[in-house]
């Protein structure tokens, strides 16, 4: 019974987070694109006068998604069209439901595993069911009943199909090295020290299986420069063309919730999941008290230079506008204020004397957080990378997924055992 | 590929090995996007957007915007209906019909001068046809909006109003 109610939280807790990634990654992905291009970016819509830089646009988004009329071709097949949303977004959101986010929780005595479902086999079960993903994008296209989505919908599963064969090889040398299949294992594993300071992650012993998993990464989601299934300019806006108001915002939030789960899979993997380098967990019990001290501390600090920067902004743009935008640079004053003042009545209760169990609690928050920002930070690259590199051709890509990564992954999988036997 | 008959030094670059790999190039790229995004967040005032209702872009004088008529001292049209504007229009969106006017010395005046904005191309070869300085392009208005087509066909009172903005 406890363990369906901790089941029941973790899901909630996963769910929530990759949905409310999704309007920070489409914020992030619209001014980031912006300023990478050299213009502002949407900076209008506001609620009650507070602007908050563009982050109430993906709110306006979805209102304007729910509210639009839902056109439909008519000779569509009925069941598949509506189906492909929904297998696209539950494949997204399914994935998440292997990948730990933190080590354990200390819960009256017990202890509890931050991870959905502590497969087997799960890495099998990633792979299995990005395979699924293939699914929907194929069937929106088809279902559509136009000869342009099912253009779109075939190169998406043949480019899918091509680098999950890669995916697969790049994480078989994961497996080699560290033994299981079990993905919490792979995670705890990269806590140890290689040759005595290096911290064994993935990319530390695994670099060329890094660069061949991250590229499949960004085919698996169809995100440029392999986002030719959907690429605007080239094939209309392919696979999901004939949908539209609320089965596309489905799509549409299904690719930012696959990038999400990218993301994560990245840093799960090969970059140490939620842990922090050199900081072992009973290291970090021990000095808790010390690290949040010195953490409040430091979040005062940076509270404070972020205050004085708006104060100075504010200052030198007095009467720029002469409307209500010149309250803004304040209201940021006021916010990181509120904050400092926040993390210095936090250090009044005397953080660096914590006990075990606080201890413990501190630890596993500091775990989840630097797994978020992990997860943060390779969405970002997602966003990144998109703006930077122009898209490819569909030759160029299936020649490379065939002709150039499957005999690297081969070579590093050959190269991974006989290192492995040697050792 | 063969370079003869070419001058010298037009040769295919190879690519070296480095250059091959594309890894080094990507990370380059990466290196020039993230430099315009932090240069464009620590000096957000010297981005090129213009944030449009608050500033709008400065023209020239010889920005050509939507027509006027011009009025003699007495208020009517010096318009002679003459019919040179609407024959030279290329887009075919004036439509005059003429009416005798009582002033021998002035024959001619329009009963009716419709412009259907729509179909303009804003080209300015009306304004150069005219031999009266009748009809101008110089009012600088572009921001033309109207909800729906009926609406944009404009007719002589208003265009003989010098002191309207856009909507119509």
């Amino acid at each position: 019974m406890a363990f369906v109610v901790e089941t029941l939280i973790k899901i909630i807790f996963m769910f929530l987070m990759v949905l409310g990634l999704v309007p920070v990654l489409i914020w992030a992905e619209r001014k980031g694109s912006a300023f990478i291009q050299d213009r502002t970016g949407p900076n209008r819509a506001a609620i009650g006068g507070v602007r908050l830089a563009g982050l109430v646009h993906p709110i306006a988004d979805v209102m304007k998604l729910v509210f639009k009329e839902d056109v439909t071709p008519g000779n569509r097949h009925r069941g598949l069209y509506n189906l492909a949303p929904w297998l696209v977004m539950t494949v997204a959101v399914s994935t998440y439901a292997v990948i730990p986010f933190g080590d354990y929780l200390l819960v009256a005595g017990r202890q509890v595993k931050l991870v959905v479902a502590d497969l087997n086999v799960g890495l099998l079960y990633v792979l299995a069911v990005a395979s699924l993903g293939t699914y929907g994008v194929v069937i929106g296209g088809w279902a559509s009943n136009n000869k342009f989505t099912f253009l779109g919908g075939v190169r998406a599963t043949a480019q899918m199909i091509s680098y999950e064969i890669n995916l697969g090889l790049a994480l078989m040398g994961l497996v080699l090295v560290f033994g299981s299949v079990r993905i919490t294992d792979i995670v705890a594993g990269q806590g140890q020290l290689l040759f005595g300071f290096l911290p064994m992650w993935g990319v530390v012993i695994q670099p060329l299986g890094f660069v061949l998993f991250i590229t499949s990464i960004f085919a698996e989601t169809n995100r440029t420069p392999f986002d030719l299934p959907d690429g605007d300019s080239e094939i209309v806006a392919g696979y999901h063309l004939e949908y539209s108001s609320l089965k596309f915002a489905l799509f549409f939030m299904a690719e930012y919730a696959h990038m999400v789960v990218g993301a994560a899979l990245i840093s799960a993997f090969y970059f140490g999941g939620y842990q922090i380098p050199w900081l072992p967990r009973a290291v970090l019990e021990n000095h808790a008290g010390l690290f949040l001290t010195i953490k409040l501390c430091g979040f005062i600090v940076v509270a404070l230079w972020i205050a004085v920067l708006f104060m100075r902004r504010a200052q030198r743009e007095k009467g720029k506008f002469n409307d209500e935008r010149d309250r803004e640079p304040l209201m940021g004053v006021a916010f990181w204020l509120v904050l400092a003042v926040a993390a210095a009545a936090g250090l009044a209760l005397k953080p660096w004397a914590v006990g075990p169990v606080g201890a413990s609690l501190i630890v596993s928050i500091l775990q989840v957080l630097v797994f978020v920002m992990k997860v943060l930070f390779f969405a970002w690259l997602f966003i990144w990378v998109r703006w930077t590199l122009p898209r490819f051709r569909y030759d160029q890509l299936m020649a490379l997924g065939w002709k150039v990564m499957l005999p690297l992954g081969l070579a590093n999988l050959v190269v991974t055992a006989i290192v492995m036997a040697l050792i | 590929m063969s370079f003869e008959g070419l001058p010298k030094g037009a040769v295919a670059k190879k690519r070296s090995f480095l250059e091959s790999i594309y890894l080094v190039e990507i990370l380059r790229g990466l290196g020039v996007t993230i430099g315009h995004l932090l240069r464009n967040i620590f000096h957000t005032d010297e981005m090129p957007t213009m944030q449009y209702p608050e500033e709008k872009r400065v023209y020239g004088d010889r920005f050509r915007g939507r027509h006027r008529l011009m009025q003699r001292e007495d208020g009517s049209p010096r318009c002679v209906a003459c019919q040179m504007c609407s024959t030279y229009c290329p887009a075919d969106c004036i439509e005059i019909v003429a009416a005798e006017h009582p002033d021998p010395e002035i024959e001619k005046y329009p009963a009716t001068f419709d412009i259907d904005l729509l179909r303009c191309v804003y080209c300015g070869l009306c304004e150069e046809a005219c031999p009266c300085d009748a009809i101008r392009l110089d009012t600088g208005i572009y921001e033309i909006a109207a909800d729906n087509r009926e609406k944009f066909v404009v007719d002589k009172e208003f265009l003989l109003n010098n002191e309207t903005d856009g909507t119509l």
